[in-house]
């Protein structure tokens, strides 16, 4: 029934689809249902923002169970991520995002939405221990990335006053491990909320600075920080 | 051993934009943003349980495609006065617009169906296959809805 159409008329119209109502033929400078360089960049605009509104919803509403964001540091922008109960990852700023979404979606859940507004509290917190005002972080944490050993060593960790320093054996021996130091350093290695669980405060016996997830450099940078080492 | 799903933040990313483009030329812009976030809403809570592996942009749209039945219905109901989806580009487009004009009001009287089936085909690309799925009918009335609204739009259109 449509031999009397020519078929440049189907392809006019699937044109005029395509590029959506509110865009004129005019808008369509390219060839071949392509979209004119203005209508593409309006409807990607327009797009990206009604994302960011269900994004800031998911998040305020609880409809997300993780909210993720970069927060500002002196190393650069670290990616904060937490959950109703808590901060739960904070990652330094040559870690993939990529790969530390697709953890927390595989160990937490896969709802999981950029949001800012629910790391603002964190925010604050950081720039004012980055600038020497906060000895003490109060957003609430949340374990559940954590083993049972590791939760043992990283609640001492935690318990290390600002400026004070715990060995390796010393942390150890409070989180009752009979497995010693070796397996206290692989726990601190794994904390994934560093700076807010201390794990730079503990060093070897002697006073040299072991190892450090985010690099020596900056576990040197955070003890001269908090005074404790020169 | 299939692929895990996606980050959700990584999903919409994805689909944001084959998303607000179907409801967009399903809509209209006025109803365009609700139907949006209805959208990704219903995708947010469902999604832990989908099936890993799952084709993602047809899933998405057929949860779009629901949502713009509910908007038509609520519209064909009076619930919600509303613009037509050409309004806004009737004041601010000058003549060359007249043919679009009479396209969207085309597009507006479609079967719902049949403006799904268009919507699903030209502006989000689906194969047959999943728009049949996304409008829960034979893959063979999907073609003869596509055809028959398609149709109905052509003859709209002065040539």
């Amino acid at each position: 029934m449509n031999e009397n159409q020519p078929p440049q008329e189907h392809e006019m119209v699937a044109e005029a689809l395509r590029r959506g109502p509110g865009a004129g033929p005019g808008a369509s400078a390219s060839a071949a249902g392509a979209l004119g360089g203005d209508a593409q960049a309006d409807v990607e605009r327009a797009a990206a923002g009604a994302a960011r509104r269900l994004a800031d919803r998911a998040a305020s509403e609880g409809l997300a169970d993780v909210s993720y964001a970069p927060v500002d540091s002196p190393f650069g922008p670290l990616l904060a991520a937490t959950t109703e109960r808590g901060l739960v990852r904070l990652a330094f700023p040559e870690e993939s995002i990529d790969t530390v979404l697709e953890r927390l979606a595989r160990h937490l859940s896969p709802r999981i939405v950029e949001s800012s507004a629910p790391l603002d509290p964190l925010r604050r917190e950081l720039e004012d221990y980055f600038h020497g005002t906060r000895r003490t972080f109060e957003v609430a944490l949340d374990w559940s990335l954590i083993g049972p050993f590791g939760r043992r060593v990283l609640r001492v960790t935690s318990d290390i006053p600002y400026g004070g320093v715990l060995s390796y054996g010393e942390v150890a021996a409070e989180a009752g491990s009979p497995r010693g130091s070796r397996a206290a350093g692989n726990a601190l290695g794994s904390n994934p909320i560093p700076i807010v669980i201390p794990c730079h405060r503990v060093l070897r016996t002697g006073g040299a600075l072991g190892g450090y997830g985010g690099g020596l450099d900056r576990k040197r940078y955070l003890l001269e920080l908090e005074g404790a080492i020169e | 051993m299939s692929e895990p799903l996606p980050p959700f933040q990584r999903f919409l990313d994805a689909h944001r934009e084959i998303v607000w483009r179907f409801l967009l030329a399903s809509v209209g812009p006025v109803e365009a943003e609700d139907c949006f976030q209805d959208t990704f809403v219903a995708a947010l809570r469902a999604y832990p349980r989908l099936r890993a592996g799952s084709n993602l942009r047809s899933w998405v749209l057929t949860i779009a495609h629901n949502k713009a039945l509910d908007s038509h219905r609520a519209r064909a109901r009076g619930a919600i006065p509303v613009a037509e989806p050409a309004a806004v580009d009737r004041r601010t487009e000058p003549s060359p617009g007249a043919r679009d004009e009479t396209l969207w009001e085309a597009v507006e009287e479609l079967p719902d169906r049949q403006r799904s089936a268009v919507m699903l085909r030209y502006v989000a690309d689906l194969p047959h296959r999943d728009i049949a799925a996304a409008i829960g009918c034979s893959e063979e009335a999907a073609r003869r809805s596509l055809h028959e609204g398609l149709t109905k739009l052509r003859k709209a259109v002065p040539a």
